[in-house]
């Protein structure tokens, strides 16, 4: 971006000008990584985001959200990356992966995807949307964003440079996790990480997402991604933010489920200072079950938001949400679920849970369970609690030698420790389980 | 049973559902400006103040929105230009049952209150459109000091105690029917009971729409002085009209020190009423404020009766029973405000949903920081009974601080096939199983209610089930 967009004096750096509209215009001649019918609809999301007007306390689905946090004024395009060999060395994680895709402040820096199997296909979005056209077109961002955060979503298509594709084809297992890697580096950077999976009938994938600053420096992200499952497909997918405490960010993801399949998400929020995540699960097909969980160690200023929707479309769905808090210092988060359930989607099953720790008298914890039930035959539940620590367990533990600080440590790993029994694999278990217990300062 | 309790307090739609024509002395006629709020204050002789007070929040009132972006788009069918808000035959309510005038008494012999009065209850009103048309309360219970009046009498008569109340619990601004009220109010009752007095028996206010496009905009204070107890009903009806009739009342409560108020409504409004009401009470050190509230008629109801624990171990309390047939929408709630530390507040909400009917559920719970020991416990149960019915449930709950525990359970479902399977077996047609299924999942509300309610609710709820298998 040159100088003469500060001169202009747009209120964010991500808003277009004449100037740019002029170049974009006259520019296509020039080698563009993506084909022209995306550049079109970037232009038209820019111009979305332009027109939708930024969200407003009274708007129900901002209710008790920090309006202030969404000043984008500091933020800037992000640079190329100091080291990508550093970063490439960095991006650990499960000792054993069938795939790994590197992208670092919005470019592709390392793939590693031999030992998947035929047919799948792993590749950065530009390429997709050339090689695989009619996948692409079929299933990016087809989902229009309800939760609230449409102005962000627009902003991401109209900024994306890459992103993740993913394709597992018809009875395909993948027998190791997947990983992604979305770095930021530098001072009021951004990123626009893109995660677009589509798994066939009766395939089977881990997914891990890790979202990383490289320097723990401030930073924008604004994050969507995608996941359908057709037919019986299974698909777990596990997105671990860990940005910069104090950077600003925007996940918003949108999960499919088809007749049969099943999708287990678990979205773990180590870092942020504030995040906005909308997760959105569609039931779409008989039978399809959707298990959407959250681990949120909240501390110091930082604060989580956090807008769910179970849409049961189909009948005979099942659908459970967790998310558990725990808030420590000024910490603040908000929840806010709804279950629905559509005319003729009978023998629906939901189930949605909030559980907020409160472990100091400055947090906050503001919980919105709701249920919006159209159809008669179903069975739907959720519940919110807000409670502290035990003070039994501490006192056991204490009598036992251990110091309140570690008993409390320890009860905290507990409870979040608990959410990871829903997964099935045992080293990706381990794996987050190790995670969880390195961010509360826990020996292992 | 139903046979039994033919004669009681009528709840049954279509004991309300009659009229009479009324030769109004005083009709404020359609539509809303400053000159009608003139007219009503000079018709009520109002105080500078209360002038000035209503003045105000007809400013208010025109500058709230519509709160559309959250609640139904039907209020939107509510013309404001096309309501009376003012009509009356008089504004002295008559002491003495002759003295009714003969139209009002018949429409409030239909609906049972003499008798009731008769029976058990230690005073009455009946309001009858804009004004209380009859006003009694026993001998006994005005000797210990109990002023329970209408609330135009009470801010003339009292108004050291009536001004040190009015508007606090609710303030005018609250919400753009709120200010409404405040601005076009009359009506209602006053109550104010001294220090340490119990009254025995429930004081009861019976409110009756009679008019066509008319607006009912009572306004009810009741205030329970240190260490005192009282009982407080209300019923209304109104007849079925074609057009949209609004009620849009003003309820606050105040209790002191030690203070139990207990505050039971059962709303049986025609299905062309707007029923709109803010309620909320105001509980000081180790006082109690229970909301009994039952929603059974009207096209939209809103109302979240709420508690602000502002003492030191007060308590609050919502139960709260809907029912939503075809075309009604009963969206209500509970709002919850813990102020002090030990304060505790608890909601059950049972609603059940018929034919195209949509109930929903909207609660606030609040605690802020700072504070200690607070509790909060909510239960929301939903029945669906028929593939078109429709239930929502939108609960808020924030806390700050550690050291308080609040909880929220709700859940929603359909009457249990087997049950009525179960019973269909042994003889009892589907429609009475699927009656005496419903009244088993809100018996134990009902049992909350006094004894005379909770029989005509239960006997309510087999004539709304009626037909509705299938």
């Amino acid at each position: 971006m040159s100088e003469a967009i500060k001169v202009e004096a747009v209120s964010d750096r991500f808003s277009s000008t004449d100037k740019q509209r002029e170049a974009a215009s006259t520019v296509r001649e020039e080698a563009s990584p993506w084909p022209d019918w995306f550049r079109d609809q970037q232009a038209a999301a820019l111009a979305d985001y332009e027109a939708t007007p930024a969200p407003a306390r009274t708007d129900e689905p901002w209710r008790f959200s920090n309006i202030a946090a969404l000043d984008l004024t500091a933020f800037q395009p992000a640079g190329p990356v100091t080291s990508e060999g550093g970063l490439i060395n960095a991006s650990q994680g499960l000792e054993e992966f069938s795939a790994k895709l590197i992208f670092g402040n919005n470019t592709l820096l390392h793939l590693d995807s031999d030992s998947l199997p035929q047919g799948v296909v792993l590749q950065p979005l530009e390429e997709a949307s050339r090689e695989n056209e009619g996948l692409f077109r079929k299933y990016f961002m087809a989902q229009p964003v309800e939760l609230g955060s449409h102005k962000y979503a627009a902003l991401h298509q109209a900024r994306l440079t890459t992103g993740a594709f993913l394709y597992v084809p018809k009875n395909t297992e993948v027998a190791l996790p997947i990983e992604l890697f979305h770095w930021v580096e530098g001072e009021n950077a951004s990123v626009f990480p893109h995660t677009l999976i589509v798994c066939g009938e009766n395939s089977k994938v881990t997914v891990i997402d890790h979202f990383k600053s490289s320097d723990g420096k401030r930073a924008f992200a604004c994050g969507v991604n995608d996941l359908h499952l057709e037919r019986g497909a299974q698909l777990t997918y596990i997105a671990v933010q860990d940005w910069a405490r104090d950077s600003l960010a925007f996940h918003i993801n949108s999960t499919i489920v088809g007749r049969d399949a099943c999708s287990t998400a678990i979205t773990a929020n180590f870092g942020g200072g504030f995040v906005r995540g909308e997760s959105l699960s569609r039931l779409v097909g008989e039978g399809s079950r959707s298990e959407m969980l959250s681990i949120n160690p909240m501390d110091g200023l930082r604060q989580i938001d956090q807008r769910t929707l179970q849409d049961h479309v189909a009948p005979y769905a099942s659908s459970d949400l967790l998310y558990l808090n725990a808030l420590d210092d000024k910490a603040r988060t908000i929840f806010a679920g709804l279950i629905k359930v559509g005319k003729g989607a009978h023998k629906t099953d939901a189930y949605q849970k909030v559980r907020n720790l409160m472990l100091s008298d400055e947090a906050e914890a503001n919980s919105m369970p709701g249920l919006e039930i159209l159809a008669d035959d179903v069975r739907c539940t959720h519940g919110a609690t807000s409670g502290e620590i035990n003070e039994e367990e501490l006192f056991y533990m204490e009598s036992r030698g251990i110091r309140q600080s570690d008993g409390r440590r320890l009860i905290l790993n507990g409870f979040f420790q608990s959410l990871l029994e829903r997964l099935k694999s045992e080293p990706l278990r381990a794996h987050l389980s190790r995670m969880i217990s390195e961010k509360l300062g826990i020996q292992m | 049973m139903s046979t039994a309790t033919q004669t009681e307090i009528g709840i049954d739609r279509s004991v309300g559902d009659f009229r009479y024509d009324v030769n109004y002395e005083f009709d404020a006629g359609t539509g809303l400006s400053a000159k009608t709020i003139d007219y009503i204050s000079e018709v009520k002789k109002d105080p500078a103040w209360v002038r000035e007070f209503r003045h105000d929040a007809y400013r208010k009132f025109l500058e709230k929105p519509m709160p559309t972006h959250w609640a139904s788009h039907d209020l939107d069918n509510i013309i404001f230009n096309n309501i009376r808000y003012y009509l009356s035959q008089g504004t002295e309510p008559k002491r003495s049952w002759d003295d009714v005038p003969e139209a009002m008494k018949l429409t409030f012999e239909r609906l049972g209150i003499p008798e009731q009065e008769r029976k058990f209850l230690a005073g009455v009103e009946a309001q009858f459109d804009s004004e209380a048309a009859y006003s009694n309360i026993k001998a006994a219970v005005g000797e210990q000091g109990v002023i329970f009046v209408g609330s135009g009498e009470g801010l003339l008569k009292h108004p050291e105690i009536f001004r040190k109340w009015f508007g606090k619990v609710i303030p005018t601004g609250d919400n753009k029917f709120s200010a409404l009220n405040s601005a076009v109010f009359s009506g209602g009752s006053f109550i104010y009971v001294p220090p340490g007095v119990k009254v025995k028996h429930p004081l009861q206010a019976y409110f009756r729409i009679n008019a066509e496009n008319f607006g009912q905009f009572e306004r009810t204070l009741i205030i329970a002085d240190e260490g005192s107890e009282v009982m407080y009903m209300e019923g209304c009806t109104a007849p079925k009209f074609e057009t949209a009739t609004l009620h849009s009342a003003v309820v606050e409560l105040v209790a002191l020190k030690g203070a139990k108020i207990q505050y039971v409504t059962v709303q049986n409004w025609s299905p062309n009423v707007f029923n709109l009401v803010t309620k909320r009470g105001l509980a000081h050190e180790e006082a109690e404020i229970k909301w009994i509230d039952c929603n059974i008629g009207s096209r939209l109801t809103m109302k979240y009766p709420g508690v602000v624990m502002k003492g030191r171990k007060a308590r609050g309390e919502v139960i709260s029973i809907a029912l939503a047939s075809d075309g009604q929408h009963q969206d209500t709630g509970a709002k919850m405000i813990h102020a002090a530390d030990e304060t505790t507040s608890n909601i059950v909400s049972k609603s059940i949903s018929v034919g195209t009917g949509r109930a929903t559920y909207r609660g606030l719970v609040h605690v802020p920081r700072h504070l200690k020991g607070c509790k909060n416990n909510t239960e929301c149960d939903a029945l669906l009974i028929n593939s078109k019915s429709r239930t929502d449930t939108y609960p808020a709950i924030t806390v700050r601080g550690q050291g308080n525990s609040c909880q929220h359970e709700a859940s929603v479902s359909q009457i249990s096939a087997e049950q009525i399977f179960y019973m269909q077996q042994r003889g009892i047609s589907e429609g009475a199983a699927m009656s005496l299924s419903v009244n088993g999942f809100v018996n134990d509300l009902v049992q909350q209610f006094p004894m005379e309610y909770s029989v005509e609710l239960k006997r309510l709820i087999d004539l709304e089930m009626e037909g509705s298998v299938g």
